[in-house]
């Protein structure tokens, strides 16, 4: 049974949605799919539905009064103006729709699931693409995130394990919402290489920022220069993650795979290509069976070029995760079937070419300042010492 | 903001007659630069660790630190005190330590020590106001100098239904122009950046490209 991977998902993912010109598209997930099922990457033995979280779930890591809230904004019928109903709701990031506290419970739970399956051992790897909303908080939805199911998955990983968990998270924002739920907390180690604050949401992710009381030196940060390319980028996850899994051990890592560092993405000002996300999983994956037994949960994140991003980063990060070869190219039958919609011309390999996108011009100085900023984090982290 | 809002209440402080050496042991145990010094609930004088370390003899002479037992610190204390009021401004309080060149201000209130701010404090107190431990988007527009500008740009942010943590205006880069630096609550800050510019008005970017 060992080696086996699961994959949840359900069509119902498709209802978390803010509305038509929101940046938070689901619609992301379904092109994502179908690029997987014409690669015929999705046998169904991998299929998992998930269920959604119970109440006891979500108040693991929220206030009773912020659930409450949500679910009341949940029953308002569609088109009225919200009240004022604070908690970060109704707001441009996070308007409020029918049934969002039933759309966002099943996404908590289908990251509860996948630790489940990966906890207990039933599978080595699981993948939920839906989740990865790392910005919610514990009273306030932020950043288009509702209910935070990373948080709620480590919650339930603490109290069912007991184990120690490694949370990785590369998506271009601070992954603030899992930091501050953990932040004093010892056994949960929070990793979280970003674009530095100065001009991105949410602003925090400082390299100072290591937790608190017990918890000091168990978050890690390393925000990143805008502008930073592949090889910088890799340079610094080589840097920190092989020597941070081997001292601090953890049992499992969860890994948020935000692909919004890519240069298309048009809500940050980092220069990634698709490399990175074929980069990232690789790495991982590895590190999970050298130290972790194999356990690791994988969950999405942002994303905000939804065609020619965020099928081909996260298809890669499943291929990786299931063990599955890629081609290079993408198949005619997704370009055929999308192309039409999309208003943009869609890339045909997996790996950007090199040449993709002009060298950026301080180049050298980025590169200097990230090196920096990783000889920061790790120096100031005791336990690494 | 006052100064009541900002201060810390509980002060630690110490007697004219306390000894020099445990003047300094307080000061390290509790990682203070300062200790008010205060008899009867009344501030009579205030000592820094820097005062206490230039009473220190040269490690070198071994035979004098005995004397630092016996000397009370009321020997080497500054007693011309330069205080706040818990009604000050916090700003004024900012603006007294930088003029005087001093590290903090005792807070007295009906002649009894209520609190003490400090230059940490003060930090403290503007990093809040800057909305910078607040989730937020940080977005910069340059403006003519003149009045009207912020009640415009604040009327694209209404339109637009975007929450502001906070607001600063700075004196711009160039003569006749001002800064407002806006702190929005929103991971999507395009949409008004478009419509900033599309007012006729500059936002300052990240600035690396060229
Ligand atoms: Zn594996
Ligand atoms: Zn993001």
């Amino acid at each position: 049974m060992k080696n086996q991977v699961a994959f949840v998902y359900s069509q119902s993912f498709l209802r978390y949605k803010f509305g038509e010109d929101h940046p938070f598209n689901p619609k992301r997930l379904q092109i994502t799919w179908d690029l997987m099922q014409k690669l015929g990457l999705l046998d169904a033995s991998y299929l998992v539905e998930p269920r959604p979280a119970s109440l006891d779930e979500l108040l693991r890591v929220h206030h009773p009064d912020f659930v409450h809230a949500v679910q009341k904004a949940s029953q308002l019928p569609p088109d009225t103006d919200p009240p004022v109903i604070g908690f970060g709701l109704g707001t441009e990031d996070t308007p409020i729709f029918p049934n969002m506290h039933e759309a966002s419970s099943l996404i908590v739970g289908g990251t509860i699931l996948a630790a489940e399956l990966v906890m207990s051992g039933q599978v080595e790897h699981a993948l939920n693409l839906a989740g990865g909303l790392h910005h919610a908080r514990h009273k306030e939805a932020s950043g288009f995130c509702v209910y935070n199911d990373i948080g709620a998955a480590i919650a339930y990983i603490r109290e069912r394990y007991n184990a120690r968990v490694l949370y990785l998270d590369t998506d271009a924002h601070h992954g603030d919402g899992v930091q501050w739920l953990f932040y004093d907390d010892p056994d949960v180690l929070t990793i979280s290489f970003h674009e530095t604050g100065k001009y991105l949401y949410p602003g925090t992710g400082d390299v100072e920022e290591r937790g608190d009381g017990r918890g000091y030196g168990y978050s890690l940060n390393i925000p990143l220069e805008p502008f930073t390319e592949d090889d910088s980028w890799i340079a610094a996850l080589e840097s920190v993650l092989p020597h941070v899994f081997h001292k601090f051990k953890p049992d499992v890592v969860i890994s948020q795979n935000g692909c919004d560092a890519h240069q298309y993405d048009p809500l940050t000002h980092l220069s990634a290509t698709t490399r990175l996300y074929r980069e990232i999983p690789k790495m991982v994956h590895q590190l999970a069976h050298e130290v972790c037994e194999g356990r690791w949960i994988a969950v999405g994140g942002g994303g905000y070029d939804i065609w020619r991003v965020v099928p081909r980063a996260w298809t890669m990060l499943w291929a990786e995760l299931s063990g599955q070869p890629l081609p290079d190219e993408l198949p005619q039958s997704w370009l055929d079937r999308w192309q039409p919609e999309a208003p943009v011309a869609l890339p045909t390999t997996f790996v950007d070419p090199p040449d993709l996108f002009p060298p950026i011009p301080r180049r050298a100085e980025i590169e200097e300042k990230n090196r920096i900023t990783v000889r920061r984090a790790l120096l100031g982290t005791p336990f690494l010492l | 903001m006052l100064v009541e809002q900002a201060m810390t209440r509980d002060v630690i402080c110490v007697s004219p007659d306390t000894s020099i050496e445990e003047a300094l042991a307080i000061t390290t145990a509790n990682r203070i630069r300062h200790l008010p010094v205060v008899c009867n609930e009344q501030l009579v004088g205030i000592i820094s660790d820097r005062d206490l370390r230039n009473a220190m003899p040269s490690c070198l002479v071994q035979e004098q630190t005995a004397a630092l037992k016996d000397t009370p610190v009321s020997s080497i204390m500054k007693s011309d005190v330069i205080t706040a009021h818990p009604l000050d401004f916090v700003e004024d309080a900012a603006n007294f330590l930088y003029q005087k060149r001093i590290g903090c201000l005792p807070v007295v209130s009906c002649g009894k020590l209520v609190g003490i701010i400090t230059e940490r404090d003060i930090l403290h107190t503007l990093v809040e106001m800057m909305g910078v431990s607040s989730p937020t988007s940080r977005v910069e527009v340059q403006v003519p100098d003149r009045p009207g500008m912020l009640a415009e740009i604040a009327d694209l942010l209404r339109a637009r239904k975007i929450n502001v943590a906070s607001v600063m205006v700075f004196p711009g880069p160039t003569e006749g122009q001002k800064t407002i630096v806006f702190r929005l609550k929103t991971m999507d800050p395009r949409r008004f950046v478009y419509d900033v510019q599309n007012a006729g008005y500059q936002v300052v970017q990240p600035p690396v490209i060229g």
